[in-house]
């Protein structure tokens, strides 16, 4: 196992698998009555949320608390951030305080790195810019998983803002770790630079895309991205890019939705399709504290290894 | 390494058990029966098969993993696989024969206890053992014992059972030898 989740750049299927095994044993704890275990008690977990955050955040903090681990939060809006205090600072106060593991989403590429640089605490990534968002990836491939057992030639196919997108860029990584089938959709102007040579499907035509797909992964656009001149109008992106009935109707027969969340309900996807028998967005949420216990259970520091 | 017991001597003690078992909870109405993984989880087959022998009605059976419930997790050298707790009956009100190959320090067995509650209420939670080899170190003890040793320090106990190791008895094994 590795020592930290900064992304899923370089790490096997092998290595993912064996999180989204355990994930499994934890999933099944969140359907009992009582749904605590006690295998991070004594450990000091703090969540360093730079960036608003509502799903993750409670997701992480929910699978903190099913184990048991104690946790300080701290976020950007009323923290001394507001008073000019520096990354480096504020993540060098917190180490002094001996925490074991820290959980940081920060808007600067790299962050999580930074911080797995500066202390020894276990660092996982919640999210730093528009890198890497690894535990939604997990989450998503759990999910994926959980319906179709095997990833070996599965055609997913990822719709959305691929050049700002962190939740794009893990699941490439990881969906392609796994042998997945991958075509990227988005607009021209939304894709990022040298994205062929990720190494898969990429193009800007919906239809061809998702045509014969086990999987469609859906993005949220954000709607700052039309003022910043990406898209002409929030109209033109969803009548190209929308999910739509008619579209799923293209898919595999065998077929899920996904969405990472937070939906812009008939921008990027249509009521209709977001709330269909086939859409397992509500499902993502639920594993996301599953996978997220799996990450902290695996990577939990052993005594007398951080301090 | 000593033999302490054959198959036939492990399937008569088993054999054993099942009957004071079904003595002391008068029949198997209310049983359910948990094997503590690994090797618990083959013996409590075993014992739910010798409980429907004599009552024609077979225990609910579970599987129990004790990973995620040690007191030394935090001083094992990895983060162990679990191999996942399987109980899908409802534990509450019920008899709960827990079941392990062998008791030695008592703490695994207070482990499993724990788990077994974040289930349910129980109504009584007894403890059958092939081996007990003494040396605890909680005050827990057994209520069905297949057999009593005393080890030396250097000695250890190994239960083999067929579907894991391929061959079905108990040894004492010398740790220097």
């Amino acid at each position: 196992m590795k020592e930290h989740l900064l992304g899923l750049d370089g790490w096997s299927g092998e290595e993912i698998l064996e999180v989204l095994d355990h994930a499994r044993t934890f999933r099944k704890v969140l359907d009992r009555d009582v749904k605590k275990l006690p295998t991070l008690k004594g450990i000091t977990v703090a969540n360093l949320f730079f960036e608003n955050s509502t799903r993750t955040r409670m997701s992480f903090e929910l699978a903190e608390k099913r184990l048991s681990a104690d946790i300080i939060n701290f976020s950007a809006s009323t923290s001394s951030l507001k008073k000019g205090e520096s990354l480096r600072d504020t993540v060098d106060n917190i180490w002094s305080m001996k925490v074991d593991m820290v959980v940081i989403r920060h808007v600067a590429v790299g962050s999580s790195h930074f911080i797995a640089r500066r202390c020894k605490a276990v660092v996982i990534n919640a999210g730093d810019g528009s890198h890497e968002h690894p535990t939604q990836a997990l989450l998503d491939l759990y999910t994926i998983r959980e319906r179709f057992e095997s990833f070996e030639g599965l055609k997913v196919c990822l719709v959305g803002d691929a050049l700002h997108s962190r939740v794009i860029r893990s699941n490439v990584l990881g969906l392609k770790a796994l042998g997945a089938k991958i075509t990227l959709c988005a607009p021209l102007t939304l894709l990022p630079f040298g994205v062929e040579q990720w190494g898969i499907d990429v193009t800007c035509d919906i239809e061809e895309a998702i045509a014969g797909a086990n999987v469609v992964n859906v993005m949220r656009l954000q709607l700052e991205r039309q003022t910043a001149g990406y898209i002409p109008s929030l109209r033109e992106y969803s009548t190209y890019w929308g999910i739509h009935k008619g579209l799923i109707d293209l898919m595999d027969k065998d077929h899920i939705i996904m969405h990472p969340g937070p939906m812009n309900r008939g921008v990027e996807i249509t009521q209709e399709v977001a709330d269909s028998a086939d859409s397992v967005i509500l499902p993502q949420v639920t594993n996301g504290v599953a996978v997220r216990m799996a990450v902290l259970y695996l990577l939990s520091p052993r005594i007398g290894e951080t301090q | 390494m000593i033999e302490l017991l054959d198959s036939t001597q492990l399937a008569r003690s088993i054999k054993r058990i099942a009957t004071e078992v079904v003595e002391r909870n008068s029949g198997a109405k209310n049983l359910a029966i948990v094997g503590i993984r690994t090797r618990g989880v083959p013996l409590a087959e075993r014992l739910a098969t010798e409980i429907e022998a004599l009552e024609g009605i077979r225990p609910p059976q579970g599987s129990i993993d004790i990973t995620l419930y040690r007191d030394d997790f935090r001083e094992l050298t990895d983060s162990p696989n679990v191999g996942g707790t399987s109980i899908l009956f409802d534990v509450s009100d019920k008899d709960i024969i827990l079941v392990d190959d062998v008791l030695y320090t008592g703490r695994t067995v207070r482990a499993a206890m724990e788990e077994i509650i974040d289930y349910g209420r129980p109504s009584t939670i007894q403890l059958a053992v092939i081996i007990d080899r003494g040396c605890r170190e909680f005050p827990i003890c057994a209520d069905y014992v297949g057999k009593k040793v005393s080890l030396k320090e250097n000695e250890y106990i190994e239960v083999r059972v067929m579907e894991i190791d391929g061959e079905e008895h108990v040894v004492k094994v010398d740790r220097n030898s």
